[in-house]
């Protein structure tokens, strides 16, 4: 087993560590970075509870492997809060998006980086847009009004801006 | 569940690729999306000694137009496919299937090239390149070797490449006037493989005679299936509904199902009849630059 050492930018913040080639990225978040809000949900590339961002894209981390986030920039849920909550976050809070909240983080990501690339997404979009993310209590209707608040208070904010 | 230990190598370009490929080409894969290759060597169902790394070779996502091909590098993304206006007015089938490939978080990281290479019967782009009579470019150690769609799928998870080389570009005739194409794919759940698909693109003159017809069928056999009768029942014909049913029924009966979770052998050809004849629909409908 070859070992590598690797950078990749982390919220914001630059890391470098070795690692086995075979190390999985969201092993590495979780365990060699600390950052347990990204889940393992499944095991099986199904149920989105791990994704996170890779260079802008919303990807399940539990299907990539560390090595290859080395020199890419990494953003997980624990970045979105800047002091005060994101919106994507103050909106599954205020309409109840979440049960258990397993799968919130992934939600979140996948949330998050639909409304960068679709500000305004109409229900089909966000319901195609999380089709990768299983919440197994079935609240996709909450989920969804969570991702129309947010959507609604980041135009908001951008009006204010 | 974590891969068996492997050596990582990331090549910087395809030659590097190559000579690796050359000396240790038996015990190694190629990693490109690694959507298919990764989950399978989580189970140990694979357990490759090398994992070759092509994301790190620039050059190799592209979509673009020639005078007599569309050109697309084999490690474009299928997110890149879906949202590509070229791809979504002249070779509609690939935008179809691009869209129907698991969710949109695999398709941001899924590649084209991966898809094909890996030859799943059940995976939707082999059908849709057949349809669309592509040729595969591949490179290895004496160069670029061209091959046909047709003769690239051997079996499954089998391909014609070589352990030395690897895929760079699939090209697909440009489409002429009168063409049109479509990818019809039936899926128990969101996100799931095909119970069956259809892949069907049709070249119909002023006359609305089929000039040319191309089918590719999906998870109805041992590999990706094209239903030759069914094509030549429609090529000379001045199209109509009958002719398609025809040709459709004709491609049922070309599929070779077998019966598993999905569905039984008999419901799958009956769904390929369906969806055959939908696709052939579609095709003629976008023939006349109908959506």
């Amino acid at each position: 087993m070859s070992r590598h050492r690797i950078s990749v930018t982390v919220n914001g913040n630059k890391h470098e560590a070795d690692v086995d080639s075979r190390m999985l990225l969201v092993h590495f978040i979780r365990e060699t970075l600390g950052l347990t809000g990204t889940h393992i949900g499944c095991d099986t590339s199904d149920c989105g509870a791990c994704t996170v961002i890779l260079d802008g894209k919303a990807v399940k981390s539990c299907t990539v492997l560390a090595v290859q986030a080395d020199g890419k920039a990494l953003f997980t849920v624990e970045g979105l809060a800047d002091g005060r909550l994101h919106p994507v976050q103050e909106g599954f809070l205020e309409k109840h998006g979440l049960q258990c909240g397993f799968c919130t983080s992934g939600m979140l990501m996948t949330s998050y980086w639909l409304l960068q690339r679709k500000p305004n997404p109409t229900e089909e979009e966000i319901r195609e847009a999380i089709s990768g993310n299983l919440c197994r209590c079935t609240g996709y209707v909450k989920i969804v009004e969570a991702v129309q608040y947010a959507a609604q208070k980041m135009s908001e904010m951008e009006v204010q801006s | 569940m974590i891969p068996a230990s492997f050596d990582y190598v990331a090549p910087r370009n395809l030659d590097e690729g190559i000579r690796f490929l050359e000396e240790h080409g038996d015990d190694a894969k190629v990693l490109a999306g690694g959507h298919s290759l990764i989950p399978l060597m989580r189970l140990r169902l694979a357990t490759p000694k090398y994992l070759l790394d092509i994301n790190r070779i620039p050059g190799l996502e592209y979509i673009r137009e020639s005078d007599h091909h569309l050109h697309i590098g084999s490690l474009t993304r299928y997110a890149d496919i879906e949202d590509s206006l070229l791809i979504q007015s002249g070779y509609t089938a690939l935008s179809d299937a691009a869209r129907h490939i698991a969710d949109p978080l695999v398709r941001n990281m899924g590649t084209v090239g991966g898809n094909i290479c890996h030859s799943d019967p059940a995976n939707d782009l082999p059908a849709t390149v057949l349809a669309l009579k592509a040729t595969m470019v591949a490179v290895g150690p004496s160069g670029e070797r061209v091959i046909s769609a047709e003769e690239f799928f051997v079996g499954t998870f089998e391909t014609a490449l070589k352990p030395t080389e690897i895929l760079r570009e699939i090209r697909i005739p440009r489409t002429r006037a009168g063409t049109g194409s479509a990818y019809m794919k039936l899926e128990s759940r969101a996100g799931d493989l095909a119970v069956a698909g259809v892949a069907a693109r049709l070249t119909l003159d002023a006359q609305c005679t089929c000039e040319s017809v191309g089918l590719g069928l999906t998870a109805v056999g041992t590999k990706v299936i094209e239903p030759k009768v069914a094509e030549a029942a429609l090529v000379g014909k001045k199209l109509s509904d009958d002719e398609i049913r025809q040709s459709a029924s004709l491609a049922a009966q070309e599929a070779q199902p077998t019966s598993d979770l999905r569905g039984t052998a008999d419901y799958k050809r009956e769904m390929v009849r369906t969806l055959a004849a939908r696709a052939l629909r579609r095709a003629a409908e976008r023939t006349r630059g109908e959506t």
